[in-house]
């Protein structure tokens, strides 16, 4: 790993004139493995590595970035890349809010580093694993009858941020997933189900629980039915949940505040959910398959409180989208491969455990939909706006049980409402991949729009 | 005659390598891809970023078994490296030396009048300015404009152990802007995107003027908006973007893969009316200068002119190499990959319903209360249900015939086969419009297009009773 952070430092050296040198350097290995009808159906198994370059040129009237970026390491690709980001540093508008990140002192959480242990099982144990999470499907009930993919996958990955103001940082990250959807049929109608186990190395991974996961789901929408539309309480399961929380945490934002573009600008110190809403974005927690040490400026990551008892505390920021908000970075510069430049962004959100468990949430409810997958997030949620609908997929809530399944429907609210609704957070948080941790979460004032 | 990217002899070499383990069918896919882009924000130039990336994909398929692996050295040596873990899934050996010999190189190039190459920095960051303008000028009450432009140009050779071997150079220009209008009400956004796989000529002055008033108009209409209706109601969709309707409703599953493994509702479906006679749905990668537009696909097959349904009735599905030699039939040439680093799958390129008798006037007068949708976001579908949603960025209320209240966005919800019965009116109007369909994590430029047509009843996922 260390190589990545002296090939990144190396390139600083052949800093021009007065200009500032950023290089972001990664690598990653990854493998997935696909079993269909007990064979393998596709191993694919991938190495690659590239380098992100971004030039500031400073001037009286503010600073200007180019940057490129190329998908190999080799010196002719690199040096390609670093003129042309050279070239294009010309053309952008000079900003006096344009910088890099300096380093600001904060040490990185030493919890936080995932050590790449992949290599504990073969690739034929991994094949195994895939093989049997599909036989774990098919032979769990009768009415399975088919699963679309079962695979196997695992990740890893190590990058290097180094530049000219003097940040020189490397992190690594791993990781194992086995995810399967399974089709049951009644004889008239067709459900499906996801399940996923996931690990930070693959012994961790569960191949029983995820199978379950997936036929749980799809055995019970069968007969599902398209109810009435109706104001009710939704109650969103751990994963549902924890999509909505991304959601809110896009517009937690520091960037889409500056930029004009969040719901939450100008409310800081305001009410903006109910008093038991209180959410962080935590790098730092190692529980979190997210944590990580440094953020994609090479800062180290840290605890952020957004929002605290229903108050807007505060929102995450890169270095520029801090400057432009008259505050400093909260190291939450996130930074989508080498083609990404850093932008502020949310990547262990939290909602803080209530007291209460998944089934005494559905007993308090009562009446209400129980919402377990959500359709059409990136078409039907604004950020902006917070204008919300989406279709879903669940199951009636009646006396404080699970009852029919319910398909076609879409709820809707705005997100503002919703925060502001929210009745019971739950105690079972799941860790999950992606930038949000979830639990069982309620709110009233839903529109269900069905038949 | 070979191509520029990669020695023909180091392709059949590679090749070679890839079967000696006992392969049935070998393929060596050689991408470099070049973007550049610009971002204006607030006013601000951004940061320009130029990119490339340039390796190889290398597949391997032994019975039902595919090995895949990547590289992005190019040397004969790295590629060897890659033809070996590809073929590494292929244990039962015993396949010795094969010669593998290439026919000609079936070449393609793109008809791009201004390339990438051709597009001085300072222009892309005028036309930017230009359209910061222009949408500012459409009101006092726009507060923010996002303008982007990305040029990618996209070479790559295929080559197979059956002698495919192909070579196709895909430019394509692509412009958005994105309005932020503030109001009493809060914020409402607008976006309207030009794209084509064609070069910078696309952005004309007018073109990207029209773009950004009517992305700056769309988010100050919507400042009006009132909550969307809850529940049925007949809606009527604009020419253009209502294409992702047919996209999600039913073209993810007529996609072979799901054929396949029974996991689409529309498997053992074909010769049966499963639409209005009004719909006939063609899928054509072969349309020049279009989104979704190929010269061949990534498997080395030519595009072509697919009708998957004719008046209503399903005549056909859309296949890969993999899904169509199971079937013994041919590829129809909608084999695509995100990149060098994906295997492909099977995908739709630019899918359109044909024109009907009707004219969206007559439409809109013959609706007495329902909703019109002049602009689509994207959707999302099960193939397994066939449940599918689509957002709605631009709508309104139709009263008495006539287009009257903006509504906020919202989704509707549907079910395909149910929809498809449904459609009962088209229009005259054909258009198309671009998208980026996402698939099993990989991202392909795609077309959908339509016009104005009109479903007798959708679920509107609004909060207003």
């Amino acid at each position: 790993m260390s190589e990545l952070l002296d090939l990144a430092t190396s390139l600083l050296e052949r800093k021009e004139g007065s200009e500032e040198i950023e290089v972001f350097v990664s690598q990653g290995v990854d493998l997935e493995i696909r079993s269909y009808q007990g064979e393998v159906e596709s191993l694919s198994n991938a190495a690659s590595a590239g380098i992100g370059i971004r030039i500031l040129l400073d001037s009286p009237h503010g600073a200007r970035i180019g940057s490129a970026w190329t998908g190999s390491l080799d010196p002719d690709a690199v040096s390609e890349a670093l003129a042309q980001a050279r070239s294009n540093a010309h053309f952008a508008s000079a900003d006096e809010f344009v910088t890099f990140a300096r380093p600001d002192g904060v040490m990185p959480s030493a919890v936080a580093e995932h050590a790449n242990n992949n290599d504990e099982l073969t690739v034929d144990q991994k094949v195994a694993l895939a093989i049997d999470l599909e036989r774990a499907v098919r032979g769990a009930d009768p009415r399975i009858r088919q699963v679309d993919s079962a695979t196997y996958s695992d990740y890893s990955s190590a990058a290097a941020i180094a530049s000219t103001f003097g940040i020189a940082a490397q992190y690594q990250r791993a990781g194992a997933y086995l995810s399967v959807e399974a089709i049951a049929t009644d004889g008239s109608d067709d459900q499906t189900g996801w399940g996923l186990s996931v690990g930070r190395s693959p012994r961790e991974l569960n191949s029983e629980e995820a199978a379950r996961d997936a036929v749980r789901r799809a055995t019970r929408m069968l007969g599902a039915v398209k109810p009435s539309s109706m104001k009710t309480v939704a109650v969103f399961d751990p994963r549902t949940a924890a999509s909505l929380l991304s959601i809110i945490g896009s517009a937690l934002s520091g960037e889409a505040v500056v930029r004009g573009r969040s719901f939450f600008a100008e409310r800081i110190g305001e009410v903006v959910a109910h008093s038991s809403v209180s959410v962080v974005d935590d790098p730092t927690d190692a529980r979190h398959y997210n944590a990580t040490r440094f953020d994609g400026e090479g800062l180290a990551c840290r605890r952020n409180e957004l929002i605290v008892d229903g108050v807007l505390h505060g929102f995450v920021y890169d270095t520029v989208s801090a400057r432009r908000a008259g505050t400093t970075s909260t190291g939450s510069a996130v930074r989508g491969g080498i083609a990404g430049s850093p932008s502020a962004g949310c990547r262990a959100l939290q909602l803080v455990p209530g007291q209460m468990n998944h089934e005494e949430i559905l007993a308090a409810v009562g009446e209400g939909v129980f919402i377990e997958s959500l359709q059409g997030i990136h078409s039907g949620v604004n950020p902006i706006s917070g204008d919300f609908s989406v279709g879903v997929t669940g199951l009636m809530i009646r006396n404080g049980q699970l009852a029919e399944p319910i398909r076609e429907v879409t709820i809707a609210s705005t997100l503002q409402r919703m925060l502001l609704d929210v009745m019971f957070i739950g105690n079972d948080v799941e860790w999950l991949p992606g930038s949000a941790a979830g639990q069982t979460l309620a709110m009233s004032g839903i529109s269900l729009s069905g038949a | 005659m070979s191509s520029d990217l990669i020695e023909r002899s180091v392709i059949e070499g590679t090749l070679a390598v890839a079967m000696a383990r006992g392969g049935d069918f070998a393929e060596v896919f050689v991408e470099d891809r070049r973007t550049s882009s610009a971002m204006l924000d607030q006013g601000r130039v951004e940061e320009l970023s130029s990119g490339r990336d340039r390796g190889a994909g290398i597949r391997v398929v032994v019975g039902d078994t595919t090995g895949f692996a990547h590289t992005a050295d190019l040397s004969e040596a790295g590629l060897r490296v890659a033809a070996e873990a590809a073929s590494a899934v292929a244990r039962r050996g015993g396949g010795g030396v094969r010669e593998i010999a290439l026919g000609s190189l079936s070449s393609h190039r793109s008809v791009a009048q201004i390339r990438p190459d051709d597009v001085e920095r300072a222009t892309m960051v005028d036309t930017m300015l230009r359209a910061d303008d222009s949408a500012r000028s459409a009101g006092s009450s726009i507060s923010q404009v996002n303008v982007g432009i990305g040029m990618s140009t996209r070479r790559f050779v295929v080559a197979n152990s059956e002698g495919v071997y192909g070579a196709d150079e895909q430019i394509r220009t692509r412009f958005n802007v994105q309005c932020v209008a503030s109001g009493d009400t809060g914020m409402q956004t607008g976006y309207r995107p030009i794209a084509g796989t064609r070069g910078f000529e696309i952005l004309s002055d007018d073109a990207v003027n029209d773009a950004a008033r009517g992305a700056a108009q769309q988010a100050i209409t919507k400042l009006q908006a009132r909550p969307a209706p809850s529940g049925d109601l007949p809606v009527v969709l604009a020419g253009g973007s209502g294409g992702i309707l047919f996209h999600e409703a039913c073209g993810h599953g007529l996609e072979a893969d799901a054929i396949v493994k029974q996991s689409s509702v529309y498997a053992g479906q074909v010769g049966h009316m499963v639409a209005s006679p009004l719909v006939t749905l063609v899928d054509d990668g072969s349309v020049v200068g279009e989104w979704g537009h190929l010269g061949i696909d990534d498997e080395g097959h030519a595009t072509q002119r697919n009708v998957l349904i004719e008046n209503g009735v399903l005549t056909d599905y859309m296949w890969d190499y993999l899904r169509a030699r199971g079937q013994g039939r041919a590829s129809s040439g909608n084999g695509r990959r995100q990149t060098y680093q994906h295997l492909p799958m099977v995908r739709m390129t630019n899918t359109f319903l044909l024109e009907g008798p009707d004219t969206a006037e007559d439409i809109i007068a013959q609706t007495p209360y329902g909703v019109y949708v002049a602009q689509l976001g994207g959707g999302q579908v099960n193939t397994t249900t066939g449940d599918f949603v689509f957002g709605m960025t631009a709508a309104f209320l139709i009263e008495d015939g006539k287009i009257t209240s903006p509504l906020r966005d919202c989704n509707l919800i549907g079910n395909g086969p149910q929809i498809l019965k449904r459609v009962d009116a088209v229009a005259n109007d054909f258009s198309m419009t671009p998208g980026t369909c996402g698939k099993d994590g990989q991202q392909v430029p795609v077309g959908t297009g339509q016009a104005t047509m009109r479903l007798s009843s959708v679920t509107i996922g609004g909060t207003a009773a």
